[in-house]
Parts: structure tokens; sequence; C-alpha cells
């Protein structure tokens, strides 16, 4: 183990109250097991998982509800013992507030495990193992929720250093914190299997400077780790994204578009490391996470939740809104979302939820102009100059926004924090982008149909060009002698009409 | 709607505490030169701020909008107080009045208010008053000729008696241009010495104001770092030359606005550009200019001038400077 010092500076940032220390007061608490679960079937990004059970059955914890549908997805578990009541749709924590498809589990309290099968990877290999983490549900517990497997899996490009994501850098957010403080052993053991898969040769975790209880269990248990290092990064928003993190490690910086592995670099989440270390060595699939609830809440802590957990029983739990106005954000704010309804169940990109505190929802002071300061320049990771971009997307010239790389902003809302005009800025860019989006769209739609078009017109041109040689040839191929023949057919015919007409007057 | 979307947090900044800052970063400057120039100054200041609150209150409500929003900005206030300190103390109250007039409703709203004009609003203003009325604009008094209150208001109110005029001097690059055009050197400095070390002593005011906003982050280093350099530069090589002919570059630093410009004017955002490398060409650009129109022009001091020019070039320097968007070099 050792520690680096130095590090690269990225552009901008911001320093933004952290109030991570009102939810690190106490352990993470568990939550009993509800009656009823209700889980939904995408949780990840990707395909809907193909449904392995039927009304009435009886699952037991850890049994598979939900197959993996292709590459790009992840299976369902069954969070505990119980029988499911019901197949249907159910609201989900998103911000379209949309329902989807779920399984609706009655819980038998007995909490009974299916017989759990570790993964010896020594003895099945590599791609067998990585194959077997397609069913194990597994996806990004940063927030991101993208399949594990498909990080895993790409045989095209080496990897070379696995990077541990523990900057953390949402403000109020503390799960990694916690998980990192109480069961590091758990992380080192978890990062030693998976440099193994990666076939990496080392491994860098990256930490804000501001866990400093993290930052010491991880120091204990890497001792004895010379492929561990740990890299102290300063508090700066957004730290933590993935290509700003690397950059601040590493110094290269990885534009839109691209992806670390071409650079020999893979990156994960600490609780995703802790997750794939549990299913590989005790076999125990994706069942649960650690949820931040914080802000305005009368008992801020982390606890251990299964996924289908009601987020009332959370809240619940937490004793409530201190200062009631029922709205309730999930994910940092920074870069969350205002929960459409709380009726939702937890889910496996929940890292946080926030009780909205009253000037996160207030009425927001009416925007000035911009006055062309260009703090939010200043403030931009991506070196992006956001007050053009601003400029752009107002004035709906959104080929000039692309121009200006609109489609590299990350939206995390650095701009609009420190704007002194309160312009919505990151809200600009979400509508110059769906506009752009949906102008990709048709244009790709009208392509096809111009293209089928041509194609039909072409065709038709072909079938009228082979028609008319066909008969150019059969009229070529006919000779006079042929011609004067049919004619007397023909003649022949007539006559023969003609006579059958005149007996059958006679019969008359 | 908007406030449903994240960021749910923001800092607690607002141009109404931007301009209070510039406002407050002014105050040193403003004392030095109410030493030096006497009380004339707070007149020509108090009659431009009223003037221009009084005209914004008009023409947002002419336009239609919010003047509780648009007032408290401080903008106009920030922009009148600029125009205010760059014109002679001895100077009446119509004069205020009308480059006032100029910099808030032609310069600033019928360009289309806060955010949206091109030109320098205080430069305007002054530019205007500058042709219009050279005589009332050039004429300074001797430093600490104190006249009591009672006779600068009575100048303000009434304007400048023959009587007093004796009084009054020609700015230092004034004096050298006139005795150039009349074919003297300038050997003798004594005429305008006082006033050379008034002007410093102001601009080291405006100066400490500067460092002020550049430690509070309302500046960059950029654009008053790039003109003083750039200003000294150039001054430096015409005085190497000819150092009788031309001036020296510390006289050209310290002396008429060149620190007021380099702190106050062309840190103006609104009509200023807006990219690192962008603020350099620009600074670059009003010195080059100001040296010219100083001591090539035909006017005394070439700021408004230069600012006003440089304006004009903004979008272009903006779109051709723009930084490596990450990842992008």
């Amino acid at each position: 183990m050792k520690i680096i010092e130095n590090i690269f500076k990225f552009n901008g940032g911001v320093k933004a109250q952290t109030r991570k220390s009102i939810s690190t007061k106490v352990g993470i608490q568990k939550i009993g097991i509800p009656k009823y679960l209700k889980i939904p079937l995408r949780q990840h990004i990707g395909n809907l998982p193909k449904l392995k059970v039927k009304e009435g059955d009886v699952v037991l914890k850890g049994q598979l509800i939900a197959e993996a549908d292709g590459s790009v997805s992840a299976a369902i578990h069954a969070p505990t013992s119980g029988k499911i009541k019901s197949i249907e749709k159910i609201l989900l924590p998103h911000p379209s507030g949309l329902p989807d498809y779920g399984v609706i589990i009655e819980s038998d309290m007995k909490d009974k495990w299916i017989k759990k099968i570790p993964i010896n990877w020594a003895k099945i290999g590599v791609e067998a193992t990585i194959k077997a983490l397609q069913n194990s549900g597994i996806v990004g517990l940063g927030g991101a929720a993208f399949p594990s497997h498909l990080k895993m899996g790409s045989k095209a490009t080496k990897i070379n250093t696995l990077i541990v994501n523990a900057a953390e850098c949402e403000p109020y957010i503390t799960c990694d914190d916690m998980v990192m403080r109480e069961r590091s052993e758990d992380l080192i053991n978890g990062i030693e299997l998976v440099e193994s898969l990666l076939g990496a040769k080392n491994t860098i975790i990256g930490i804000e400077d501001n866990k400093p209880e993290a930052l010491s269990q991880l120091q204990f248990h890497t001792k004895s780790h010379k492929n561990i290092s740990i890299k102290v990064v300063p508090t700066i928003y957004p730290s933590g994204d993935a290509k700003r993190l690397i950059f601040l490690i590493n110094g290269i910086k990885i534009p839109k578009g691209k992806r670390s592995s071409e650079y020999g670099i893979q990156m994960f989440n600490v609780a995703t490391i802790i997750a794939i270390y549990r299913y590989i060595s005790f076999g125990e699939p994706s069942l649960s996470r650690i949820t931040t609830i914080s802000g305005n809440i009368t008992k801020p802590q982390n606890y251990e939740v299964l996924f289908g957990t009601p987020l009332k029983a959370l809240i619940n739990q937490s004793g409530g809104q201190k200062i009631k106005n029922d709205n309730f954000i999930m994910g940092g704010p920074m870069m969350g979302f205002k929960l459409p309804s709380i009726d939702v169940p937890v889910t496996k990109a929940m890292n946080c939820v926030l009780g909205a505190e009253p000037e996160m929802i207030e009425d927001k002071k009416e925007p000035l102009p911009c006055i062309r300061c260009a703090k939010c320049a200043e403030a931009c990771p991506v070196s992006l100059q956001p007050q053009e971009l601003y400029w752009f997307s107002k004035s709906d010239q959104f080929e000039k926004a692309q121009e200006y790389k609109l489609f590299d902003c990350i939206e995390c809302g650095c701009c609009s924090y420190v704007c002194p005009s309160n312009i919505p800025l990151v809200q600009f860019y979400r509508y110059a982008k769906s506009e752009l989006i949906s102008e990709f769209r048709a244009q790709e739609e009208a392509d096809v149909a111009r293209e089928r078009n041509e194609f039909r017109i072409m065709r038709l041109e072909r079938e009228r060009q082979e028609r008319a040689e066909r008969n150019a040839k059969r009229r070529a191929q006919s000779s006079k002698e042929e011609k004067s023949k049919l004619i007397d057919e023909k003649r022949a015919a007539i006559s023969a009409a003609m006579d059958r007409i005149k007996e059958y007057e006679k019969k008359k | 709607m908007f406030n449903q979307q994240s960021p749910f947090i923001q800092k607690t900044s607002s141009v109404t505490q931007v301009m209070l800052l510039v406002m407050l970063a002014l105050i040193p400057g403003i004392l030095v030169y109410v030493y030096y120039f006497g009380f004339g100054v707070l007149f020509n200041l108090s009659a431009a701020i009223i003037t221009a609150l009084v005209s914004e209150f008009i023409i947002l409500k002419m336009r239609g909008l919010s003047v509780k929003n648009y007032i408290t900005d401080g903008s106009a206030i920030v922009a009148a107080s600029l125009l205010a300190i760059s014109i002679p103390s001895i100077a009446p109250w119509w004069i205020i009045v009308i480059g006032t007039l100029f910099t808030i409703v032609i310069a600033k709203h019928l360009y289309g208010g806060l955010g949206s004009n091109l030109f320098n609003p205080a430069m305007v203003g002054y530019a205007a008053l500058l042709i219009s009325f050279p005589a009332i604009m050039t004429k300074w008094p001797q430093p600490i000729e104190y006249l009591s209150i009672h006779e600068h208001l009575n100048i303000f109110l009434y304007g400048l008696k023959e009587k007093v005029d004796g009084f009054t001097s020609a700015t230092p690059l004034d004096f050298i241009k006139t005795q150039l055009f009349l074919g003297n050197k300038v050997i003798d400095t004594s005429s305008y010495q006082s006033y050379a070390d008034a002007t410093k002593i102001i601009g080291i005011g405006y100066l400490l104001g500067g460092i002020f906003l550049w430690y509070k982050k309302i500046i960059t280093w950029h654009l008053p770092i790039t003109f003083i350099i750039s200003l000294f530069v150039i001054a430096s090589i015409f005085w190497l030359i000819d150092p009788i002919q031309f001036q020296n570059p510390m006289t050209h630093i310290l002396s008429g606005g060149s620190l007021l410009c380099a702190f106050f004017i062309i840190t103006d955002p609104v009509s200023g550009p807006t990219t690192p490398k962008g603020k350099i060409i620009f600074a670059l650009g009003v010195a080059v200019l100001v040296y010219l129109i100083r001591v090539f022009g035909g006017y005394p001091e070439g700021i408004a001038f230069a600012v006003i020019f440089m304006n004009i070039c903004v979008p272009l320097i903006d779109k051709y400077s723009q930084p490596k968007v990450f990842g992008h070099d």
C-alpha cells in the first residue's frame, strides 16, 4: 500500500457544503423485512429481464425471479423468501413517474436462503466466471446501474489498472463512506478478486480527503498489498465523476464517447466491488444495498435495505421529515431528481434519498439576464463555455450548441450552482439535447423513408425495364412465318365461332 | 417548474452582491480622489447615481420589466459611478446628467438592458461627453487647491466662473501633447508634477480595490495584468527610442485612468470577452490603442475610445479563443 500525493487538477468544480457528517453519526442500520416487497424488473440500464416465476410460486431468498435477457441486461432475485403475490405494473423511482413491470412478493418472514453456490473462479476460468456474473444481478451501485459483467468482458482491450471510485463527491451522500468504514476487509478482498478477473496489474483507490475514517480503514487493510495504492483527492465536486477521477489520478483526459477500457483503465464503485466479492466467494446475489437517507430528515443515517422495500419504510424508520413538505429527492442535491411519488420501492440505483430542505424546492428567484461573468466557465469541469451554450440553447440555435460541444456536458450542475443571475443553466442544456436528439431521430427516420422511396422508384424502373426487355425479346423471337401462322389460327377460330352461331340460329 | 430539477442547491451569490463588491472596491480610490480634487467628486457621484436610478426606473416601466428585480441589481449604480469618477471634479451638474443618461438610456437599455449592452456603458457616456464638451472634460483643478464645499457646490450648480479659471491645470498627458504640438521639448515637468503625483496616489487606490476584487474572485488576473504589462512594454519601447519625446512607462501606467481602466473598466463582464485567452487579447488590444491615442491621436486620453473599439471585437475574440474542451486536445 502506498499513498500517492500528486494529483492532476481538473478545471473548475465547486466546493459545495458537503453536509455529510449528519448521516455518519451512527453505523449502518438494517431495515426489517417488510410484509410486501415490490421488485421492479428493470433496475438497470438495458433490456427487461425474462421472468422465471409466476403468481403463486413460492420463492427462497436469493432465488432467480428474472433472468438477464441478452448481454445488456441484469438478473433479478428474490430479496427474501415468500410467495409471489402478483406480477403487475408498479410505480418506479424514476423522474418520469411512469409505472413498469414488477414482482410483488409476500414475505413469509423466515428469510430462508436458497442454497448458496460460491464460484471457484480459478477452476472454471475467467470467461465462465464473467458469464456467471451476468446472473448475479450486480449493477453499478454508484447510481448509474450499468450491468457490471459488461465492464469485465472486454477481450479486445487489455486492462492495466483498476480504479476504485471511493470519491463520493455529491453532498449529503455517505453510503460508500460508511461501507468503507465498516466493510473494508470485504472491499480489499473484492479488489484482489476483481483485479485478477480483469487481468489488471495494479489498483488505485481514489478517495476524497473528507473521509479520514474510511481512509484509515483502507490504509490498515491494504498494509500488505503492494498492488493497491490510495490516492487522496481534494474535496471538489464532481471529483467522483468517472472521467474526472481518472484525470485526477492518472492525468488522462478521456473524451466524450470513449470508454476508459480503451485506455487500459476500468473503474468500479466500492459497493459494486463488495457485491461482486460476495457473489463469487459466497454465492450471494445482489439483494440489498446501503442507502443514505439524509437532508431534511429527523434521523439521517445509512441503512442496509432489501431491494423492493417500500421507500416509506425507510422514511418512517428515520423519523420522517423534520420540516414536513412531502418532497423527496433521489440521489444527491447536485444531480438527483425529485421523486414524483414516495410510493416506490428501494432499487439498485437508490444510493441516497434526501428529504428536500425547504430552500431546495421553494420557488427560486426570477432569473436575471446573463451578465457573461463566466463564473460558469470557471466552474465547468469539462471546460465548456456554459454561457455560450446557454445563449445558443435559449435562442434555439441547437447546431451552434452542438458545435460548442453541448453533448460533452455531464449535467453535473456546477454552472447552475455558481450562477449569480440564478439561471437554471442545466435545464437549458437538457432541453437543447432533447431537441437535438429528436431532430436526429426525425432525420434518421426521414433518411430511412427516403432510402425506401428511392429503392421503390429504382425497383419500379427496373421492373419496367425488365418487362420491356421481355416483350422486345418475345417480339424479336417470333419470325414472319410464325406470325402468319398465328393469324391463320385466329382466323380459323373466328370462322368456327361464326359457324356455331349460324347453327344455333338454325336450330331456333 | 425549473426548481423541480437538479441542482437543488445553489451558492448564495447574486448580481447585486457582485455589484456591491465592485462599489466597495471603488471606495479607496474615491476617497483619495476626494482628498486631492475636493468635494466636487461627491456631488458628481450623487448626481450620477440619482440620474441613473431615476432614468432606469422610467425605462424599466416603459419596457414593462420588474422594477424591483432589475433596479436592485446595482449595475446602473456601478456604471454611473464609473462615469462620475472619470469626469473632472469641477464639472457642472448638467454634464453629469447628460453623460449618465447616455450611459443608462442609450448604451444600456436601448441595447437591451442588463447583459445585452455591446459597449461599456460608462465609456459610451464618457466618449459622448468628451466629443461634445471637450473644454469642460479636460479642465481639472490643481490638486489640493482646496475649495470649500460651498465653492464646489457653486461650480457644480452654475459651472466654472472665469475668475477661478486660474487654478485649473492640464493633465500631464494633455500638457505634453500640447507642448509637442507646439514644437517644444518637454523638460520642465513642474507645471504638472503635482497633478501627476495626485493621479499616482488615486491610481494606487484603484489598485487596492482591484486586488480586493481579485481576492474575492469577482475578476480574474487576465485583464488587468495583461493591460498593465502591455501598456508598460509599449511605453518602454517608445521611451527607450526617444526618452524626451515619449514619456516614461510608469507615467503612462500611473496617470490618467490607466489603473481604473485595468481593474474596473475593462473588467466589465457584459461588454468584455469571457474566455481566458480572449481576455488577454482584449486587454492587449486596449493597451495598444490607449497608447496610440494618447501619443498620436487627437485626444489626451484614449481609454474610452480604446475600450469601445475593442468591445466591437469581442464576439470575434470569443469565437476564436475557445478553450479546449476536456478530452478534445
